[in-house]
C-alpha cells in the first residue's frame, strides 16, 4: 500500500429525510464521533416538503463495518421518526456524472 | 459537496420512494465441467458447484446492498442448459433427480431461483431433448426453485413447430401438477433466446458463454412513471428526453453495482439487462407509466405507440449509460406481475390481441397471463406460435409465459400468490388452428435472414 492509499478517503454519504426537529445533527454526530468518522460537510433544504439533510462523511479511519454505521443510524431514524439512508458516494458519481 | 442536495436526494428518493432497485443479480455458471459417466458423482459435481457460487453471490449481494443503500430484490443462478449435459444420462428418472439436486442447492444457497433446465430445439430436438420436454412437468411439480426454458426458433434457423406443438400439452400437464396452474410460471419458451438473460423463468447460461459471468437486471418503473407524472404536458419528443435521462441514471446504478458485485464474487461482468420489470406492489407498474403519458387504460388504441416511445427512449437512455446493454433489455409488462396490467384486464381494456400487438415493439407480450383450463392444448400451441412469428419474422427476441389455470373460466379471478401476482383468466378465441398446428415441421427461416 502507498502513501497516497494511505491517506485517500471513503467518502459516504447519510441522507435524512423527515421533519426538522432538534438533535438530529447532534445525534448523528455523537454516533459518528464513537465510531471514528468524520464529518467532511453538511447541507440541508426543504425540497418537496420533505426536510432533506446531506451529510459527507469519511470512513475510512472507522472502528467498525458500513453495517454497524447503518444499524446504528437506522435505529436513530427510527427513535426520531426519520428516514436515514446512507450510501457510498460512488453511486452518485455514477448517477449523475459522466 | 461534491454534489448538490437535489441531486443526492434524486438517488434516495428513487429507492426510497419510487421502488428503484436491482431486481436481480443473476451468476451464470457453467456445469459442463461437472459430467461425469458416473451419474451420482456428476450429480454431486453439480451441486457443489452450484452451493459453492450461490453463496458467494448471496453473501457478497447484501454486502453491496448495504454499501450502497440499494435492495438488490433477487439473487438467481442460471447454468448450462441442461439438454447439453445430459445427453448421455437422458432418461425421465435422471432429468427429475437432477433436477431434485439442483432444486436443493439453490435451497442451501438461498437462491432463490434456478435456471437453465431446459434445451436449444430452435432447428430439430435430439431422443435426449425430447425426453426432457416430456418429463418438464414432473420437473416442475417436484422442484420449487428450478425454472425451465424452451428455444424453439431463431431468425437464421426458423421455428421449430414440433416443439411448438407438443409445448401447448406440455404447459396442460404442468397445470394440472401444480395449483392453479402456477407451475407454468416457471417456464418460458422463447425465440431468438438471449444466452445471457438474467431474468427468470428463462435465464441459461449459454454454450458461448464464459465459464461464469454475473449479469443483472434494473428495475425502475416507479422512477420513470414519477419523472413522467411530474411532465404531463410535454409533447412526445420531450417526453423522450425525460424518459431517456431517468433511464440513464438508473442504468448507471446497475452497471455499478454488477461490476463491483462481478468483482467481488471473482467472475467476469456481463451485461445489464436494461428491461423496465414491474412487480404488484402499488407503483411499481409498468402499465401505470403508460397511463400518466395520458391514456386511460392501458389496452386503449394508442397504447402499442405509447409503448414504442417508452421502449426507445429506454433502450437509448440505457446504451449511454452502460457499454454492456444486453439479455432481453425490452419492457416486460407480465400480466399478474403488474397491477395496473392486471387491472386493464379486469375493466376488458386489455385483451390476449392486444398483448400479442405489443409484442411487435417490446419482447414479451405474453407473459404471465391467465387463460381458460379448457383451452384446447393446440390452440395455446398457436398463441405461443403467433407471438414466437413476430419474433422470427422481425429478427428480435420474443417469449411466451401462459398459465392455463384448471377449473377456471374465462373472467374468473386467479391469485398465484405473492410476487407473481393476481389477474382475471382471459378470454381465449374460441376459433380452432388445430389442423394447421398439428401439420408441425418447421417454419423456413425468413428472407431477411439471408444477409450473408
Amino acid at each position: 500500500m502507498t502513501q497516497g492509499d494511505i491517506m485517500k478517503k471513503e467518502l459516504v454519504f447519510i441522507t435524512v429525510i423527515g421533519k426538522d426537529k432538534k438533535g438530529i445533527v447532534a445525534r448523528i454526530s455523537m454516533t459518528l464521533f464513537k465510531r471514528n468518522i468524520n464529518i467532511e460537510d453538511i447541507t440541508q433544504k426543504i425540497i418537496e416538503d420533505h426536510f432533506i439533510m446531506a451529510m459527507l462523511v469519511d470512513i475510512k479511519q472507522a472502528n467498525c463495518s458500513v453495517e454497524t454505521i447503518v444499524k446504528d443510524l437506522e435505529k436513530i431514524g427510527k427513535q426520531m421518526g426519520l428516514i436515514i439512508q446512507v450510501q457510498h458516494e460512488n453511486i452518485f458519481k455514477m448517477m449523475h456524472r459522466i | 459537496m461534491p454534489f448538490s442536495i437535489e441531486e443526492i436526494y434524486e438517488t434516495a428518493r428513487m429507492i426510497l420512494f419510487e421502488k428503484l432497485d436491482i431486481r436481480t443479480t443473476t451468476l451464470g455458471v457453467n456445469i459442463k465441467d461437472c459430467i461425469h459417466s458416473n451419474f451420482s458423482r456428476f450429480q454431486k459435481n453439480v451441486h457443489k458447484k452450484i452451493v459453492r457460487y450461490g453463496k458467494s453471490l448471496v453473501k457478497n449481494a447484501r454486502e453491496i446492498e448495504i454499501k450502497y443503500g440499494i435492495p438488490i430484490v433477487n439473487k438467481r443462478i442460471s447454468i448450462t442448459p441442461i439438454s447439453l449435459v445430459m445427453e448421455t444420462h437422458a432418461t425421465s428418472k435422471k432429468y427429475l433427480d437432477m433436477a431434485k439436486i439442483i432444486d436443493l442447492a439453490a435451497k442451501e444457497s438461498e437462491i432463490d431461483y434456478i435456471g437453465g433446465f431446459g434445451a436449444l430445439v430452435h432447428k430439430g430436438m435430439t431422443e435426449a431433448e425430447k425426453i426432457l420436454i416430456d418429463c418438464m412437468p414432473d420437473v416442475i411439480a417436484s422442484t420449487e426453485r428450478v425454472c425451465c426454458f424452451l428455444n424453439a426458433g431463431t431468425t437464421s434457423s426458423g421455428m421449430n413447430m414440433d416443439v411448438v406443438k407438443i409445448v401447448g400439452e406440455m404447459l396442460n400437464k404442468t397445470a394440472r401438477k401444480t395449483h392453479n396452474g402456477i407451475g407454468c410460471a416457471r417456464f418460458v419458451i422463447f425465440v431468438n433466446a438471449p444466452e445471457d438473460n438474467p431474468f427468470m423463468a428463462g435465464a441459461f447460461h449459454g454454450p458461448g458463454e464464459s465459464e461464469a459471468s454475473l449479469n443483472i437486471g434494473i428495475s425502475g418503473p416507479g422512477a420513470v412513471r414519477s419523472v413522467v407524472e411530474k411532465n404531463r404536458e410535454c409533447d412526445m419528443t420531450e417526453l423522450s428526453e425525460i424518459i431517456k435521462r431517468t433511464v440513464f441514471k438508473i442504468t448507471r446504478a446497475g452497471e455499478l453495482v454488477g461490476r463491483e458485485l462481478a468483482k467481488k464474487i471473482g467472475v467476469s461482468f456481463g451485461i445489464v439487462d436494461i428491461s423496465l420489470a414491474p412487480t404488484p406492489s402499488p407503483g411499481d407498474s409498468v402499465a401505470e407509466i403508460i397511463e400518466a403519458f395520458g391514456i386511460e387504460k392501458i389496452g386503449a388504441p394508442g397504447s402499442t405507440l405509447a409503448i414504442a416511445l417508452l421502449m426507445d427512449a429506454v433502450k437509448k437512455g440505457g446504451a449511454m449509460a452502460s457499454g454492456n446493454v444486453g439479455g432481453l433489455s425490452g419492457t416486460f409488462i407480465p400480466v399478474s406481475e403488474d397491477a395496473g396490467m392486471a387491472e386493464a384486464v379486469a375493466s376488458k381494456a386489455l385483451n390476449i390481441e392486444k398483448l400479442e400487438a405489443f409484442t411487435a415493439v417490446c419482447s414479451v407480450g405474453l407473459d404471465m397471463i391467465a387463460i381458460p383450463g379448457d383451452t384446447p392444448p393446440d390452440t395455446i400451441s398457436a398463441i405461443i406460435a403467433d407471438e414466437l412469428a413476430i419474433g422470427i419474422i422481425n429478427n428480435k427476441t420474443t417469449a411466451a409465459r401462459i398459465i392455463p389455470v384448471p377449473g377456471k373460466k374465462a373472467g374468473e379471478k386467479v391469485n398465484f400468490g405473492g410476487l407473481l401476482g393476481k389477474m382475471p383468466v382471459m378470454p381465449v378465441n374460441k376459433f380452432s388452428s388445430s389442423k394447421f398446428i398439428k401439420r408441425g415441421g418447421r417454419l423456413p427461416s425468413p428472407v431477411t435472414s439471408l444477409r450473408n
